[in-house]
Parts: C-alpha cells; sequence; structure tokens
C-alpha cells in the first residue's frame, strides 16, 4: 500500500460503484440488473480492502469474506426468483411484473 | 507499481461500463468475469493474495458459473438456434480478449519480478486473517454460515417447480 495512494484506490472503487449503481437505475433485463448488483458489491469490498490495508489490519479482509458469502447468497436466491419468475411470465423485463398479487 | 495500479483500474472501469451496455446476457458475463479479474489483480497488489484468490474462485468461478446455468436453462428468446453461427464472432470476444491479453501481461511482469514488488508492499497474510476471523469475528462467521443455509433453502423453495398433478389415479384429465 505504500505505492499505490489511497485516494486513487478509493476512487477506483466509487467509480466502480457509480457504474454498478448506473447500470441497476438503467438496465431493464433482471439479469443485467442483477450483475450490476454484483459490481457494486464488489466495489464495496474493493473499498474494505483497501482501508484494511491502509491501517494494516485484517479486518478489511474480514469484512471481504463476509460480503463474498453475502454475494453468494443474494446471487443464489435471485436467480432462483428470476427462473421462477421466466417460468410465470416469460419474460425478464422488470417493467412488465409490476403488478403485486394479494 | 504505481503505474501497473492504473492499467489494471483502467482494464476493471472498461470492462464494468462493457458489461452494463451488452445487450445479449451472455456477452455482458464475459466483460464482467475480465471486471472480476482485473478488481482481484488489484486486490494482489494491495497486498491481499488470499483474497484476490477468493475473488477468482468465488466471483469469476461460481457466482458467473450459476449466471451461465441459469442463462442457459432460460434460454431466452425462440431465435437462439438462428444465432447459433454468429456466437463465435469475433466482434464479440474480441473486447474482452484484449482486456484480458493486457491483464495476463500485467500479471507475467508481477510474477517475473516478484522479488521487487511483493516484498515490497505490506502485506496482510492469511494467517492474520484467519485468526482475527475466528476469534474476533466467530460470532459474524456462525451468522454467515446460517445466512448461507438459508440462501441454500430459499433458492431451493424459490425456484423448485409446482407439481399440478397431486397423484396419478387422481390426474384430472
Amino acid at each position: 500500500m505504500s505505492q499505490i495512494p489511497v485516494h486513487y484506490a478509493m476512487l477506483l472503487a466509487a467509480i466502480l460503484f457509480a457504474i454498478g449503481l448506473i447500470g441497476v437505475l438503467s438496465r431493464r433485463n433482471i439479469i443485467l440488473m442483477l450483475m450490476s448488483v454484483e459490481i457494486m458489491l464488489n466495489a464495496a469490498g474493493l473499498a474494505f480492502i483497501i482501508a484494511g490495508s491502509r491501517w494494516l489490519q485484517p479486518d478489511g479482509q474480514v469484512m471481504f469474506i463476509f460480503i463474498l458469502a453475502m454475494a453468494a447468497a443474494e446471487v443464489s436466491v435471485g436467480l432462483a426468483l428470476i427462473v421462477q419468475m421466466y417460468q410465470q411470465h416469460k419474460t425478464l423485463d422488470v417493467n412488465s411484473i409490476n403488478k403485486m398479487k394479494g | 507499481m504505481m503505474i501497473l495500479f492504473l492499467i489494471t483500474a483502467f482494464v476493471a472501469i472498461a470492462a464494468s461500463i462493457l458489461a452494463i451496455t451488452r445487450t445479449n446476457a451472455v456477452h455482458a458475463l464475459l466483460n464482467l468475469i475480465v471486471s472480476f479479474i482485473a478488481i482481484a489483480i488489484i486486490l494482489f497488489l494491495l497486498g491481499a493474495p488470499f483474497i484476490a484468490a477468493l475473488e477468482v474462485v468465488v466471483y469469476a468461478g461460481a457466482i458467473m458459473v450459476l449466471f451461465i446455468f441459469v442463462i442457459m436453462m432460460l434460454n431466452v428468446g425462440a431465435e437462439t438456434e438462428e444465432k447459433k453461427s454468429k456466437w463465435l464472432s469475433p466482434k464479440i470476444w474480441i473486447g474482452p480478449a484484449i482486456l484480458s491479453l493486457v491483464l495476463f501481461l500485467e500479471l507475467t511482469y508481477v510474477v517475473l519480478s516478484e522479488s521487487e514488488i511483493l516484498l515490497q508492499s505490506s502485506q496482510i497474510t492469511p494467517k492474520e486473517v484467519g485468526i482475527s476471523l475466528f476469534t474476533q469475528y466467530i460470532l459474524g462467521i456462525e451468522l454467515v454460515a446460517i445466512m448461507l443455509m438459508a440462501g441454500i433453502i430459499g433458492a431451493y423453495h424459490i425456484s423448485r417447480v409446482k407439481r399440478k398433478v397431486k397423484h396419478r389415479f387422481l390426474k384430472e384429465e
């Protein structure tokens, strides 16, 4: 970490997070929205690693492992929901399923 | 070190932008894998080699395979058969391939000049992470385990196909 300035690395994490956010807000295909959420989670984890290596503490990496496990659980449930959505509505467009039942 | 970081950051940003602008989900996935590998190299440069390996194995490996399985299961679009000849056209894979090549050259450079780069950077070893994980954060790791279990059961329950026919003798004709 001695060579790489912290603010450059944090800027990278912020840019990646912004790209993921733009993806979630602009795309209407639900698979691509889920991928954008993955980019955002990755950027958040990167910020944890940067902070952890800035203060030479292992806590940042511990948090990254937590984020990793959370992303895995989130993706499995999200993809199961996508499969169910496609079987029932035959579409992946989130605008077409804006009615709740019950 | 700094120039390596800048190149990798550029590759990560370019691959992420390409990933969210594709219309085909598989093409987006290709770019997303490049983005994850670029972030893994950044983690490596930041002195977290264990996390970098975990990023490649879990994100670029397991989660992406999950995405690919779901895209294959859905088989989106009836025109998939017609597109089969276009799948391997160079226009699709040339972008991710160039970005991957940049990352590969960079990794080769890092490995060949190991003594200068890796020993200078202050690393946090996997041992410290493990000790911290299983002493200070033991409650957190247990909660994560419970959450993964809930994720598995939830995914199974949600994606289960509801059976219309209860029994073969009770079948409604």
